[in-house]
């Protein structure tokens, strides 16, 4: 029996009849192939041909018979002479879709073909460890421990000929070097009091020098950075999760003092019962800490101490939300400080005696005192300079300047507002950020800021001055970017804009000395920056120039808030006159028929300015380009002119 | 001959803002100190280690130079170091402003 098996599989590179480029079906005998099959019965004898198939493309078949008897017999295999199956020749007629291409131009490279790979390697682990330098190299005989020994080895080294000579020879050389340095300082410093005044022209740059990561598994935000008074060799930084009620189950409380020396382990761990939302070092006291928890109790503790709370507010006298804000006094005694929380209480308390607060004000605007209308404070900002006054941001977007009681507001912002800083060298002048938005404020100027940044795409989170230079300060937003603006380098947009992470950053510190930057972020990522000296450094004259900025903004502000004020008046005045004789929608119709009168008399006049138009245009021009620009700048200028009348009618009918 | 050395390390000792000098054998066994024994020993270990690294760098950069005196500038003083084949004299000075 014959049979025919087609398999439609492409064959492996294995058999003889692959290649060529057109549609081939090949046969392919599992268990390999073979020759002729030699066994009894018929000889299996492969049948190549080329069929052309329907389709137009040439098909070669490969067919070989096995008879059916012959299934699962044993393959006997032998060799055979290379047999010619199928001979393709090439088409000459497909040459002539190409053209011939002399002399060919490729380039070859005769080196050694390389690929360049990057790795990454794990963080390396670092420990630092002392040792403890043990004397040896004293020769077997000799016990380091015994005087006696010692002395006599050190006697008969003395006696030694090389000895000799070797301090003979290198005690004249170092004499030689003694009198040098007694001679001249080599390193004196010329010029020391002219300071050098170069206006360095290299772009404002930062760099990250140091990541500290929160060395717990489940992540928390870092919220908030504090710097050490002394030295600021180190940074405290609270952790918490500010998500209403989505803290994960087995979150840790602690909060962490690193030491920027060890990126690897905190320094000093702090226990809190309830995570920590803002965390400040005393000025006065290096050792103390204040915290403020996620329940609304106050804590602080001496590092001296230990890691567990020296001290805890009682909680019927703490505040009900979250404490946002939490700042030292100046004061004598140095134990002083307040608080802050959306429950809308600004609370003081002395740290000695911490279970009550010694004075409670609450926010509310109204001076009623009433804890209902109450705004929730987020920031908080107290100047030692001005030691009676401080200020609070509120949730609601306004700003209160509180003197132990509340003196005035500042609103203009549209959401909470996460910051609040005043200018270390004009104190007038506050930094505020909140909504998309960073404003600075004067104190004169109530009704709205006197500079601001546009609406960026992320929502700000903080911002600080720069303590060395005036025009300088840094904002975070929440897509992970830190920015650096100077105002009197440019206005419109940040000096410099760095990315630092992916994830959004929340806090910000600046060291005293306006080189480090220390921004903390949600996945409690501490990134330590330091900014090139451009950024930290005073440049020349520009306390003046932005003294003079501040200044000039103020007036600006105070002109438009004059100009508010009259209309305003007018406006009050028109409506008190209105009044006697009708009522309120009686002024609401009047301003409608007042409106419709305005555009009558507007388009009235566009038109008698259109028809004029035409009417010179039929006249006989001498010269038609420059007259018809005149004309249309006059009847632009006319339609100002009228729109200009229109609004001086109205305003005569208004008063 | 060893008179002479006494006195030539007497001289050195006495030079203005000369803090401390020390000869140390390439062992690190202090020979001879004005030291105490702890800052002696601290000295002798860290400054040998120091000076054979120097010397190799300065002959790796000329296999033909040889190091013949190293100096340590700090803020608080000034360490000098004249190496031996088999000695470092070692003197601590405190130079003048």
């Amino acid at each position: 029996m014959q049979m025919q098996l087609v398999d439609k599989s492409l064959g492996s590179p294995q058999h003889p009849l692959l290649l060529a480029p057109t549609r081939l079906r090949t046969w392919s005998r599992p268990g390999g192939t073979c020759g002729d099959g030699e066994g009894a019965g018929g000889v299996p004898h492969p049948i190549p041909s080329l069929r052309p198939p329907a389709a137009g493309t040439m098909e070669i078949v490969y067919v070989y018979v096995k008879k059916r008897s012959e299934f699962g017999k044993q393959c006997n295999f032998s060799d055979h002479q290379a047999e010619l199956n199928i001979d393709i020749a090439p088409n000459p007629e497909l040459a002539e879709q190409f053209v011939e291409r002399n002399p060919v131009d490729t380039g070859i490279q005769c080196s050694v073909s390389m690929s360049e790979h990057e790795a990454n390697t794990e963080r390396f682990e670092m420990e630092t460890r002392g040792v403890n330098h043990v004397e040896g190299g004293w020769p077997k005989d000799v016990n380091p421990l015994e005087l006696e020994q010692t002395i006599r080895f050190r006697k008969k080294v003395e006696k030694d000929e090389n000895y000799i000579n070797a301090i003979m020879q290198l005690g004249s050389i170092m004499e030689h070097c003694i009198k040098q340095n007694n001679a001249i300082d080599i390193y004196e410093e010329y010029f020391n009091d002219e300071e050098a005044v170069e206006v360095t022209e290299e772009a404002p740059s930062a760099k990250t020098i140091n990541v500290f990561r929160d060395p717990q598994e489940i992540k928390r935000a870092a919220t908030h950075l504090s710097w050490h008074p002394d030295g600021n060799r180190k940074l405290a930084v609270a952790y918490s999760c500010l998500d209403f009620q989505r803290a994960p189950v087995g979150m840790s409380n602690d909060s962490y003092i690193w030491d920027l020396e060890n990126p690897n382990k905190p320094e000093l761990a702090l226990k809190p019962s309830s995570p920590l939302v803002t965390l400040e070092y005393n000025p006065k006291d290096s050792h103390v800490l204040l915290g403020g928890c996620y329940n609304g109790q106050i804590a602080c503790w001496d590092t001296r101490k230990g890691s567990l709370v020296a001290d805890l507010s009682t909680i019927e006298f703490s505040h009900r939300d979250p404490v946002y804000g939490t700042i030292w006094l100046q004061s004598k005694t140095g134990t002083e400080c307040f608080s802050a929380s959306t429950d809308g209480q600004v609370m003081w308390w002395d740290i000695r005696k911490i279970s009550e607060p010694t004075e409670v004000v609450i926010m509310d605007i109204t001076r009623k005192e009433q804890l209902e209308n109450a705004l929730g404070a987020i920031s908080l900002e107290f100047e030692s300079t001005l030691p009676t006054k401080f200020m609070v941001g509120t949730e609601q977007g306004i700003i209160i300047s509180c003197n132990r009681k509340i003196v005035c507001t500042f609103s203009g912002h549209h959401g909470p507002i996460y910051a609040l800083q005043r200018n270390p060298f004009y104190p007038k002048n506050f930094l505020t950020v909140g909504d998309w938005t960073a404003r600075i404020w004067s104190e004169d100027s109530r009704e709205s800021s006197i500079m601001w940044t546009k609406y960026h795409m992320a929502y700000l989170t903080d911002a600080a001055w720069s303590p060395v230079r005036p025009a300088v300060f840094f904002t975070t937003k929440m897509d992970g970017t830190l920015d650096i603006w100077d105002f009197v380098f440019k206005q419109c947009d940040p000096a410099l804009s760095l990315k630092v992470c992916d994830e959004a950053l929340f806090c910000l510190r600046v060291q005293d000395n306006g080189c480090l930057i220390a921004c903390g972020s949600q996945l409690g990522m501490t990134t330590l920056l330091e900014v090139s000296s451009g950024l930290s450094t005073l440049q020349r004259n520009e306390r003046n120039i932005a003294s003079s900025m501040f200044e000039r903004e103020t007036r600006r502000e105070k002109i438009l808030e004059a100009r508010h004020r009259e209309m305003r008046l007018k406006e009050k005045g028109k409506a008190e006159g209105r009044d006697e004789e009708q009522r309120d929608e009686g002024l609401a119709t009047d301003l409608e028929a007042l409106v419709s009168k305005a555009e009558e008399e507007f388009f009235d006049i566009i038109f008698a300015e259109l028809k004029k138009q035409e009417a010179d245009a039929i006249k006989p021009k001498p010269m038609p380009q420059q007259p018809s620009s005149e004309e249309v700048q006059v009847a632009q200028e006319g339609e100002e002119a009228t729109g200009e009348r229109v609004g001086d009618e109205e305003e005569e009918d208004l008063a | 001959m060893i008179f002479l050395v006494e006195e030539t390390l007497k001289r050195i000792q006495s030079h203005k803002g000369v803090i401390g000098t020390m000869v140390v054998n390439a062992e690190g066994i202090p020979i001879r100190t004005t030291l105490d024994n702890s800052t002696t020993v601290q000295y002798a270990g860290l400054l040998h280690q120091l000076t054979m690294k120097a010397r190799s760098t300065v002959r790796d950069i000329d296999p033909q130079n040889d190091l013949t005196f190293l100096r340590i500038r700090s803020k608080k003083h000034e360490i000098m170091v004249a190496p031996d084949k088999e000695y470092l004299l070692i003197v601590i000075q405190n130079p003048c402003e």
